[in-house]
């Protein structure tokens, strides 16, 4: 039992991150019917921005915990969302209206440049972070063993939360949520009826771009080791999420996530550390063939 | 025609110089919000040590000037003054990637190590450049010349004018034309010169060998191009069809001691079966979401490979793949007893070569086999299916096409060539393990395909000899070989997003005055 609670935390942990990396997934796929293959990248560009703000506030002599949490997440959140708005610019914008394929490969390029960029200008190492938030709280105690919640992962919860839910607030209320809505549905109409699709669709790229970058703030503090290659397996758990949420579906993309983030820490924790990715990738096939829309995806109805 | 007056007056009224300079400036600000923290500091992971950096804003600072002043000109080029674009573009180009290209042919280029163990190249003696490092100048140096190069298409284009829609079409459908036959004519020159490139003088060791590579991708790319191409699923996993054929040669090989001959088909046989298995349960799936769980099926086959170990002996993978004979010869200087080797059997002087050059025939047979069979695949009724299938899946459904058994046999078809080309690599490397299996594979093998021009044969070669043959050239730039890689990928998608050689058009048309035609045989 005590085991069980503790595989739930780290789970729930661990899914919180995938969420927030599927959001920029199944936002853009909303939007445009593309796989963004280098958001994967933009998380991991996000996890060395917020390593290195973590590294400047050492050289500044900022040592207070929250104010060094709030500059990195600044910080990285604005730096890293340029780099989602440049993807699209460079790569996808030029090719709107063109076959489905073409944007995968130019993804599929950036993601290649994006991960050979940053090796080339950080070294290919891996990059050892120094815990900022240590410490926790003990839930459960038995025969030894300690159920503890770390304030790191109260953290990563905590903001995941408050995060989703004004995320679910500006998609549902404001203009700009509006807009992208619309799009979603029709693109032609919405430009008919004076929304600026390409701004909506860069905004999309800039919003899945910052929770990357967040999630890259929390994976760094959370496994205290960044690399360059980061981004894909993250990527792909993420991917994975969003499609078994229901892509299009922002609360699926969530749910997707933390599904994963638990089936990967049961199993690692009851089965194997060896195959925790391909119970993720089998739970998914399987969502699939029986509910091929995911979880709380729409059915597609085809007009003929 | 009137937009464009529109926008050209409205661009006239505020000076153009100005538009541009306001472009410039946010470029500027985006160059700064993208290099500030990931050029500007480089973190230091030292042994022992814990993190460090060291600063480098000099690189910030020339790619704050550099890149907003390409934006500069390119935003004056888009507003009809085109020549000064042209004219520093050249400049620019020269300067930049001239003085590197010519530093590194004196031998003027230095290199040293910088702390963190990164190889940093330098030039000695030659002019002043903005980057320490001469590849990153280079970089710049091809910038500079892409502006220039839009600079002389917008200036080219105007001097022919505006042209009707009409006009545009018939452009449209000539150049369309000029690559059908671009294709045919350049098949059989592609096939004639890699038949005889290995008696050409020039034909050493690291040229059949990159030829042998570049022929497997080929092969690849023509097998995938069945699934992605004509019958249109998006098969990102590919590689898992590439990674079941090596492994079930090898296990055939090293267990069974079976030869070449003989495993290859068995392979081929395993890699089609794998395909019926894996593709049954998810190809009622309609596109990305196909194209997701072939991707978990690829990494699924791979990390099963790497932690399976009593079967695949896991990374260290598996070695002592008996060598490739000539139907029975072994190419062997000195042949166990009893048997005769290779050059024995033809009385000619034993060479090294000899087995490379049978590996680079048999590739090439091997291509030109998948090649045959997908031309002859198109006229059947199942490959008019598949074609069907990839313009309107309801419509098919609904002439009593059966999608999902079409799919699988598409699918079957495409994995049955990966194992063969599977085959073919581990009986060329001797070992494989499945680090040779990442989805890398799978992501060069697709835009070889898309590249190319979907469904497009010679394309696909083209775009393989591209692909591949590229960053073999480019060998020498090491690190940054997949950098110009990923990029020159993009860059060729924007340049030509239906792919190099495009005509994707169905085999049967039906014409306007009502009769069916058949189109002549094409690649």
């Amino acid at each position: 039992m005590e085991y069980f609670v503790q595989q739930l935390i780290n789970g729930l942990t661990l899914g919180a991150i995938y969420g927030l990396i599927a959001i920029g997934y199944t936002m853009v796929y909303g939007i445009i019917g593309m796989v963004n293959f280098a958001h994967g990248d933009v998380y991991m560009i996000g996890a060395f921005q917020a390593m290195i703000m973590l590294l400047i506030c050492g050289a500044l002599g900022i040592s207070w915990v929250p104010l060094q949490l709030a500059l990195m997440l600044v910080v990285a959140v604005v730096l890293t969302a340029a780099y989602g708005w440049t993807v699209e610019r460079v790569a996808y914008r030029p090719l709107r209206g063109s076959s489905r394929l073409a944007p995968l490969i130019t993804a599929i390029g950036m993601s290649i440049v994006l991960q050979n960029f940053v090796q080339l200008a950080q070294g290919p190492r891996p990059k050892p972070v120094e815990p900022v938030i240590r410490g926790g709280i003990q839930l459960m105690q038995k025969e030894g063993f300690i159920v503890q919640l770390s304030y790191l992962q109260m953290v990563i919860i905590v903001l995941t939360v408050a995060l989703m839910s004004a995320f679910a607030y500006l998609i549902a209320t404001t203009p700009l949520g509006r807009a992208q809505r619309a799009c979603e549905q029709d693109m032609k109409m919405a430009s008919l009826l004076g929304v600026n699709v390409d701004r909506t669709i860069s905004q999309t790229f800039v919003m899945g771009a910052a929770l990357a970058a967040v999630a890259g703030l929390m994976v760094t503090l959370y496994w205290s080791v960044n690399d360059f290659y980061i981004g894909f397996v993250a990527g792909i758990k993420a991917f994975t999420a969003a499609v078994l949420g229901g892509i299009g579906s922002l609360p699926g993309a969530m749910l997707g996530g933390v599904l994963i983030g638990l089936i990967e820490a049961m199993w690692s924790a009851y089965f194997s550390t060896e195959y925790k990715d391909v119970a993720a990738f089998g739970i998914l096939v399987l969502v699939l063939i029986f509910r091929p829309t995911g979880l709380l995806g729409r059915p597609e109805i085809e007009k003929v | 025609m009137s937009i464009a007056h529109a926008r050209a007056g409205a661009a006239t009224r505020t000076s153009p110089y100005l538009v541009a300079l306001k472009e410039a400036g946010l470029t500027a600000f985006i160059v700064f919000m993208l290099s500030i923290l990931m050029v500007g500091f480089q973190t230091q992971a030292l042994q022992g040590q814990p993190l460090s950096y060291v600063t480098r804003f000099d690189a910030v600072i020339w790619s704050i000037v550099i890149v907003p002043f390409g934006r500069f000109l390119l935003a004056l080029d888009r507003q009809g003054i085109s020549k000064p674009a042209l004219v520093i573009g050249l400049v620019g180009f020269f300067y930049l990637f001239g003085s590197v290209v010519l530093a590194w042919m004196t031998g003027s280029l230095g290199e040293t190590t910088d702390n963190s163990g990164a190889i940093v190249t330098y030039v000695i003696g030659g002019p002043p450049l903005p980057y320490v490092d001469p590849i990153i100048d280079a970089i710049f140096g091809l910038g500079s010349l892409f502006v220039a190069a839009i600079a002389w298409s917008t200036l080219r284009r105007a001097r022919r004018g505006t042209l009707t829609l009409e006009a545009r079409e018939a452009q449209e459908h000539q150049r369309m034309n000029w690559a059908r036959r671009a294709s045919l004519i350049l098949g059989p020159i592609l096939v004639a010169v890699a038949v005889a490139l290995p008696f050409t003088p020039w034909a050493d060791r690291a040229l059949v060998e990159t030829l042998t590579l570049i022929l497997t991708y080929v092969m690849l790319g023509w097998g995938l191009n069945i699934v992605v191409g004509l019958a249109g699923l998006l098969d990102l996993g590919y590689v898992a069809f590439y990674a079941v054929g090596a492994y079930s040669f090898a296990k055939f090989s090293v267990d069974l001691g079976l030869g070449f001959w003989q495993c290859l088909p068995l392979a081929g046989l395993m890699a089609a079966s794998f395909g019926v298995l894996l593709g049954f349960p998810v190809l009622r799936l309609r596109g990305d979401y196909l194209a997701i769980v072939t991707l978990g099926f690829g990494e699924m086959i791979r990390i099963v490979l790497e932690n399976w170990q009593s079967f695949t002996n896991g990374p260290n993978g598996i070695g002592g793949i008996s060598r490739i004979t000539f139907f029975g010869l072994p190419f062997e200087r000195t042949p166990p007893e009893g048997t005769e080797s290779f050059h024995q059997f033809f009385g000619i002087e034993f060479s090294t070569l000899q087995r490379i050059v049978f590996l680079y025939y048999v590739i090439l047979s091997l291509a030109l086999v998948t090649n045959f069979v997908t031309i002859r695949l198109r006229k059947l009724p199942i490959g008019r299916a598949w074609e069907a299938l990839r313009e309107d899946e309801t419509a098919c459904r609904a002439l009593g096409i059966n999608p999902t058994n079409t799919k699988l046999t598409a699918f079957a078809m495409g994995a049955m060539f990966a194992g063969f080309a599977g085959s073919f690599f581990a009986v060329r490397q001797g070992f494989i393990s499945p680090e040779s299996f990442k989805f890398l594979e799978s992501a060069i093998i697709l835009s070889i395909v898309v590249l190319g021009g979907m469904g497009s044969q010679v394309g696909v070669a083209l775009a393989a000899i591209l692909l591949v043959g590229l960053p073999e050239v480019l060998r020498e730039l090491a690190l940054y070989r997949m950098l110009f890689f990923g990029g020159a990928m993009v860059m060729i998608m924007l340049w030509r997003p239906r792919g190099l050689l495009a005509h994707r058009e169905p085999t049967i048309l039906l014409d306007q005055s009502g009769w069916f035609w058949r189109r002549k045989a094409k690649q």
